[in-house]
């Protein structure tokens, strides 16, 4: 039964996994750009999923670490240093804030966490805004290069897509690995129940934090392309709507499927594209969307897969039974 | 020191509104677990409404009566209908989330089918200055301060002193032994969504004359009023109207002692200090707290 849908999953992927690297080759620049986007949201996006998917703490905060990994980006490569070291910088430093932000986890939950990290997100962009001398404040940073990889240089849009779709590559790999090892496990153990996961001796202190730490430092790696990416920034793509934003992807995609940041930032990024024909509606159409998707399944559209898949297993497994049942009954 | 008197009645003001708008934020969360995150876009809706009115030619008393109307029947019976009763069944956090969409929904149908620039507003109070103990005050904020007061006053009558209160408070105590000794515990959550789309159709009345109607007022009304509703104590009533005049203070004076730059930031700061270390609010129970 499962040998061949392993399979299937399987030639599913490297076909995705083609398709993303073969049919870019003749999009034009805006077209490659989109898909960079996407590539890079996916990856903010699915920091947010292992903070709140996989261990259930709610964190409005994670636009405020794409945008500490942007900032990092642009006022280190501008001053000509490599995008490798502005994303060690990157990373340390939106694990360090988020493991600080993680603190607050460990006293209070749901609600007071989302407005604890909804201050901090506003806090963030207040600094990005107001300190002139660091991030030259709303006149914003320009003139963002592009990083030179194993001296290639990805100035032009397709070779820092391929930039944008490995580092999503490798951030999968390193995911993937992560909610398959005892970590990963601890995480939804925080989440199932947290009182039982402390007295089967998991230390819930340190994953909690674990968990912000880590999701906080995927926002740092996306911003830390973001700002290649756009070769401009200013405070305000990095304001509280992107933490919604965010949110909402994880949300409509699935929280907790390791898919569903894929999925809701594809629709987060290239809806707006194919709807364009509906102009300024389109917000208001998303917006609806959700709150339908929501009502009918808030695991989001890997929710409403799953639920399917396992209807047909369980119905497939009664169908067994029956004939089981009357091979029974036929034997004697 | 000089203008300290006008700030704290500027502060007292604004708190006001920000304390009507918290107390309807926290009599939803007490009788139906909802984290309403669209209640600021619920504070600036209403004023477009009765925008609306008037450019369909309503005199401003009628556009006034039309407004709270239509906000009851939206944001009250409509919300409660369409939104919180669908989803309270899968948990509070998909229903917050839910309602986070819903800012959105309500800010760009606001930008589509109005404007997407700030438009003036009537002021139900005459506007000059009065003199208070040899000093000029404005006359504005005292009339909303009036109002303000009037409206907390007669909200907690209604809840302490009448028989429908001490229902209603049956209900966000306890559903389930309300529903036993007779409460009609529906008719009840009902009310209180009412009374949430009255108080915001309100404070839009009060507060719109001050700001302007704008599509993207309700950011910072809907974060000025879940901090007062935190700050003083999530589950208690007269905690939000104590946070929504704290917060309105603390936010005038920050505007005029702190820089401009940061006057938004103080009174984050205050709610992370209060979350860290007082989270059941400074006039709050402690609820209790899983780990």
């Amino acid at each position: 039964m499962k040998g061949p849908g392993k399979y299937w999953r399987i030639a599913l992927g490297v076909v995705v996994i083609a398709g993303l690297i073969v049919v870019p080759l003749n999009f034009n620049r805006y077209g490659l750009f989109i898909l960079s986007q996407w590539a890079v949201m996916t990856i903010a996006a699915m920091g947010l999923n292992l903070t709140l998917g996989y261990a259930g703490q709610v964190s409005l905060a994670q636009g405020a670490f794409v945008g500490i990994g942007a900032y990092a980006a642009a006022i280190m490569t501008t001053q000509g240093m490599p995008l490798a070291a502005a994303l060690g910088v990157a990373v340390v430093l939106c694990f360090a804030v988020g493991w600080l932000l993680g603190y607050p986890a460990l006293r209070v939950q749901h609600h007071y966490l989302a407005f604890v990290t909804l201050a901090f997100s506003t806090l963030a962009f207040l600094v990005f805004r107001n300190e002139d001398w660091l991030t030259k404040g709303i006149y914003g940073i320009s003139n963002i290069p592009r990083p030179t990889i194993f001296g290639f240089a990805t100035n032009r849009p397709l070779p820092f897509y391929y930039v944008c779709l490995g580092s999503l590559g490798i951030v999968s790999v390193a995911m993937w690995w992560l909610i398959r090892s005892p970590w990963g496990r601890a995480f939804l153990a925080l989440r199932e129940n947290p009182v039982r996961a402390l007295s089967l001796g998991i230390d819930t202190r340190r994953y909690t934090l674990m968990a912000f730490a880590i999701g906080s430092a995927l926002g740092g790696v996306a911003g830390t392309l973001y700002a290649p990416l756009t070769q401009y920034i200013d405070p305000v793509p990095f304001n509280l709507s992107l933490s919604l934003d965010l949110l909402m992807m994880v949300i409509v995609g699935g929280a907790g499927f390791f898919f569903g940041p894929f999925l809701g930032a594809m629709i987060a990024v290239l809806l707006p594209e194919w709807l364009r024909f509906t102009e300024g509606y389109y917000l208001m159409l998303y917006a609806t969307a959700v709150i339908g998707l929501l009502i009918y399944s808030p695991s989001g559209i890997l929710g409403i897969l799953d639920r399917v898949l396992a209807e047909r297993r369980s119905k497939a497994a009664s169908a067994r039974r029956a004939v089981a049942k009357s091979g029974l009954e036929a034997a004697p | 020191m000089s203008n300290l008197l006008d700030l704290l009645v500027a502060g007292l003001a604004t708190g006001a509104i920000y304390a009507i708008v918290a107390v309807g934020f926290t009599l939803l969360w007490q009788t139906s677990q909802t984290i309403n995150f669209a209640q600021g876009e619920f504070v600036m809706l209403p004023a477009f409404l009765m925008l609306a009115a008037m450019h369909a030619g309503a005199p401003f008393w009628l556009a006034i009566l039309i407004g709270i109307l239509l906000s009851l029947l939206l944001l009250g019976l409509g919300f409660k209908m369409l939104l919180v009763d669908p989803m309270l069944r899968h948990g509070v956090l998909p229903l917050a989330i839910a309602t986070m969409a819903l800012a959105i929904g309500i800010k760009e149908a606001v930008k589509q089918f109005f404007s997407a620039e700030a438009s003036p507003f009537p002021s139900v109070v005459p506007a000059g200055d009065i003199a208070i103990f040899g000093r000029m005050v404005s006359l504005q904020s005292l009339g909303v301060l009036a109002l303000a007061i009037l409206a907390v006053v007669g909200l907690t009558a209604l809840l302490n002193r009448t028989s429908i209160g001490h229902q209603m408070q049956a209900t966000a105590q306890n559903p389930t032994v309300a529903r036993i000794i007779g409460v009609p515990v529906e008719r009840m959550i009902l009310l209180t969504f009412l009374i949430n789309a009255f108080l915001v159709a309100l404070a839009s009345l009060l507060i719109t004359p001050i700001y302007l109607a704008k599509f993207s007022s309700g950011e910072v009304l809907g974060q000025a009023a879940f901090i007062a509703a935190i700050v003083g104590g999530f589950n208690q009533v007269r905690g939000a109207i104590a946070g929504g005049l704290l917060i309105g203070v603390v936010d005038n004076l920050a505007a005029a002692y702190v820089s401009t730059q940061y006057r938004a930031a103080v009174p984050l700061i205050l709610l992370i200090v209060i979350i860290l270390f007082r989270p059941q609010g400074i006039l709050g129970r402690a609820e209790e707290r899983t780990v």
